[in-house]
């Protein structure tokens, strides 16, 4: 399920306006008709974007009355940047393996 | 070993860019060798338990390389780059695809620009990796990602192989 979801995030913020709604939002949460407003978009364009940021969970419809207000879903923002670290540490961990690797050819070196 | 040797990571998903620093215990000539010769590369350039297997190198420009990283189960993952330029000690620049074993490239792929100095016996190396869509950025990370989960069910067993090296 998480690699479904991993590639849907990159999806989702690969795409500036859905950047943009996602950091609106991250201050306070709101309609799809208000953030029609605030991007100067057709209410169909802003539904697309909401769909994508809705499928991959980094937002959270919230019902209040007849209107649907969307949440910053900051949890699944930190799963992402949970599986940067991932990619990061393989990094480390390649760079430690070098180290030695690097110490050992030093050390014959020196025996010579 | 010097523990406090410099390690820099950071992504800018926008740009979709990977950029990496490292600094080494170890001089500029040695820490380009690991970075260049097809024998050094294969011991290092893979996360345990993940391996590294080239099958034929060659390292000017113009000149390919072509590998796989192996899964513990045996999975093969080919990876086809071609070196685009290099100033010696330097730096270096290539362009890596996914492939298939018969040397079909999988576009699109990411470029890889790496930089050398040395400073005080100290070697400091930035990586930074372009990548073509964000599609590809996810698959090249694919790989790691499982050899860090398994890494991790087996750090024993890293570490005992690390320091056979």
């Amino acid at each position: 399920m998480f690699d479904k979801m991993k590639q849907d995030i990159f999806q989702a913020i690969a795409d500036p306006t859905r950047r943009a709604i996602l950091t609106l939002i991250a201050l306070q949460a709101l309609t799809p008709n208000t953030m029609a407003e605030k991007f100067d978009m057709s209410r169909q364009a802003v539904s697309k974007h909401i769909k994508v940021l809705h499928e991959c969970d980094l937002i959270k419809p919230e019902h209040l009355g007849r209107e649907i207000y969307y949440h910053f879903n900051a949890k699944k923002m930190q799963e992402f940047d949970h599986w940067l670290a991932q990619f990061r540490q393989s990094w480390e961990t390649q760079f430690n393996q070098l180290d030695k690797v690097l110490a050992t050819i030093k050390a014959q070196k020196n025996e010579k | 070993m010097k523990n406090d040797l410099l390690f820099d990571f950071n992504v800018d998903k926008a740009a979709k860019t990977v950029f990496i620093t490292r600094e080494f215990d170890a001089g500029l000539s040695l820490v380009w060798y690991a970075f260049t010769k097809q024998e050094i590369l294969d011991q290092w350039a893979a996360p345990a338990p993940m391996r590294r297997k080239t099958k034929y190198m060659d390292f000017k420009v113009g000149g390919r390389r072509f590998y796989a990283m192996i899964s513990p189960d045996g999975q093969e993952r080919w990876l086809l780059q071609k070196y685009t330029s290099i100033t010696p000690k330097t730096n270096f620049k290539l362009y890596n695809t996914f492939a298939d074993k018969d040397e079909n490239p999988e576009l699109p792929g990411s470029e890889w620009d790496y930089s050398f100095s040395e400073e005080n016996g100290i070697t400091k190396v930035h990586i930074t990796i372009f990548n073509e869509s964000i599609e590809r950025m996810e698959k090249l990370t694919e790989g790691f990602r499982v050899g860090f989960t398994l890494m991790l069910k087996n750090l024993d067993d890293l570490f005992a192989a690390s320091s056979q090296n």
